[in-house]
């Protein structure tokens, strides 16, 4: 009995190390971003100064705004093209849907650097020079797979003959696939769009390949800065605390409501 | 001939999209890869590639740092799995969101706060080995802890009572059940974390203080200088990760991708 209360003991102080180490990086972080300092180690009074210098930056509200509209649309577009693009992979003949979705696994498969090369070149070979659409594609290139990938188990698990019985009933095809078919794989298409916006929002190596000159967002940004540093001061660099501590906080909180109302749901249900 | 409306035609934006931003580039790196300066066909590149010991002993030091990480991460993550997966706790999924959750921040803010963890203990620039690995570890262990995971929770638990039923103590089961059993999760884990670990040069740009070369950076510095060789370094690669993804048979784990279904 003492040894099974010992071994139970043991496992939570492990999960509880691990989370420790996780956490303590972005903890660090929070705990100086409500500090006077610009140096983490050297004692300062409590003040907002970061948050004020990450709200009164125009160039750092400027990299934040690009950030956020680039992983919309993106995830917008992707999302479109990969439902889409799934429903009709769906339909088609095994060995020509065998073809395809091996093709689309190729992006999320291969590493993220040879993406990005192939695109940069392919661009410059056929003389068309950065901008903001070669910066669009080469997101939707990382994001629309994964939508596909989230799409395709959901039409598999789709009763057919309801599609067929929308048409019997005299629904046009189009119709069909609008009424029948899309809110039956509805959930895939939103945790597809979800990926979508993350897998846009995280990215650096596709975005530095295909921006144009002078448009950042936050990865492109923050690497910059503090890999070529002379061009920022410390209270830039500073700053980049008071944003890791805000997107954690917001992603703590969705996480939380997420899970919270997912399972008062589930509960409901029983 | 009118064209008639089919489901099948839906897929023809996406096909096309393929097409052209992902199939001809490939096929462009193609080119370059097997062409020299003046575009004439030449195998150079691959036998400069093959012959050259600075080139592959980047490529070994680049695999070797991707080899401990995915070690290190597998020794960690798995424990982990195993005691969430088979705790009784109500609350057990809120923990495995804890450890997804910081996945979510922006990769490169994430890097950077381990880059000042590491900076205010006084190690930057000075262990960039061990940082880099540290950082791999630290970015791609959500990786590996949600396949194992979800394999590990699959696993019946009759078998470990017949198993118990039938003398074995917990290591033999631990060794003649949960590790076969769990065998698939630790294959989608281990892929999900060496390519990155190979690639992924942010990481040890941030945290090596751009001394450590690993096989993705090496191939961003010929994107400056020599597209050609560039293009060869990023075929290889390309290949090697075709060959292994059809050898694990595909990429076929999408609940494990990011912990998007959580």
């Amino acid at each position: 009995m003492k040894k099974k209360i010992a071994i139970k003991c043991l496992k939570a102080a492990f999960i509880g190390l691990v989370l420790l180490l996780l956490y303590a990086p972005i903890l660090l972080l929070a705990v100086y971003s409500f500090s006077s300092t610009n140096t983490i180690g050297t004692s300062g009074s409590f003040s907002f100064a970061h948050y004020k210098k990450l709200f009164g930056d125009p160039v750092i509200l400027t990299m934040i705004g690009n950030t956020l509209l680039l992983a919309l649309l993106a995830a917008i577009l992707s999302t479109i093209l990969g439902t889409t693009g799934a429903l009709g992979m769906y339909y088609l003949k095994r060995r020509q849907k065998a073809f395809l979705n091996g093709v689309s696994q190729i992006p999320v498969v291969n590493a993220e650097i040879v993406t990005a090369l192939a695109l940069a070149i392919a661009f410059v070979s056929v003389g068309i020079s950065k901008s903001y659409f070669t910066l669009l594609i080469g997101h939707m290139v990382i994001c629309t797979p994964f939508v596909v990938l989230s799409v395709l188990p959901k039409l598999k698990q789709m009763d057919n003959s309801l599609y067929e019985a929308a048409l019997d009933l005299g629904a046009n095809p189009a119709k069909a696939l609008f009424r029948v078919v899309l809110p039956q794989i509805i959930p895939g298409v939103v945790s597809g769009f979800m990926l979508a916006v993350t897998l846009s929002l995280d990215d650096y190596i596709v975005t530095s390949y295909t921006k144009p000159a002078g448009f950042d967002t936050i990865s492109t940004y923050v690497f910059n800065a503090t890999m070529k540093g002379n061009a920022h001061t410390a209270e830039t660099l500073a700053s980049f605390w008071a944003l890791t501590t805000l997107i954690f906080v917001i992603i703590l909180a969705v996480v939380l409501v997420a899970n919270f109302s997912g399972r008062r749901k589930k509960e409901a249900k029983k | 001939m009118k064209l008639r409306f089919s489901r099948k035609t839906l897929c023809i934006p996406y096909a096309v999209f393929l097409l052209f931003f992902v199939i001809a580039p490939m096929l462009v790196i193609v080119f370059y890869a097997f062409t020299d300066k003046n575009n004439h066909v030449s195998f150079t590149n691959f036998l400069q590639f093959f012959s050259d010991p600075m080139k592959l002993s980047t490529i070994v030091y680049s695999v070797v740092i991707a080899l401990i990480t995915t070690v290190i991460c597998l020794l960690i993550a798995y424990p982990v799995a195993c005691i969430l997966a088979r705790s009784k706790m109500k609350r057990k999924h809120i923990i495995l969101l804890l450890f997804v959750t910081p996945m979510w921040i922006n990769f490169v803010l994430r890097v950077n706060a381990i880059r000042e963890l590491i900076n205010w203990i006084g190690l930057l620039g000075e262990t960039n080995y061990a940082n880099t690995v540290f950082g791999m570890v630290y970015d791609f262990l959500p990786f590996m802890i949600l396949p194992l995971y979800t394999t590990i929770s699959k696993i019946d638990n009759s078998l470990y009572e017949a198993s118990a039923d039938l003398g074995a103590n917990a290591a033999t089961t631990f060794f003649r059940v949960t590790l076969p059993l769990s065998f698939s999760g630790i294959i989608s884990g281990i892929t999900m974390v060496f390519l990155p670990s190979m690639t992924n040069y942010v990481v040890s740009d941030m945290l090596g203080n751009s001394k450590i070369t690993i096989i993705g950076k090496f191939i961003e510095t010929y994107f400056g200088t020599d597209w050609h060789m560039g293009s060869m370094i990023a075929l290889i690669l390309l290949l090697v990760v075709l060959v292994t993804s059809v050898l694990t048979g595909g990429f076929k784990s999408e609940e494990s991708v990011r912990g998007a279904n959580l």
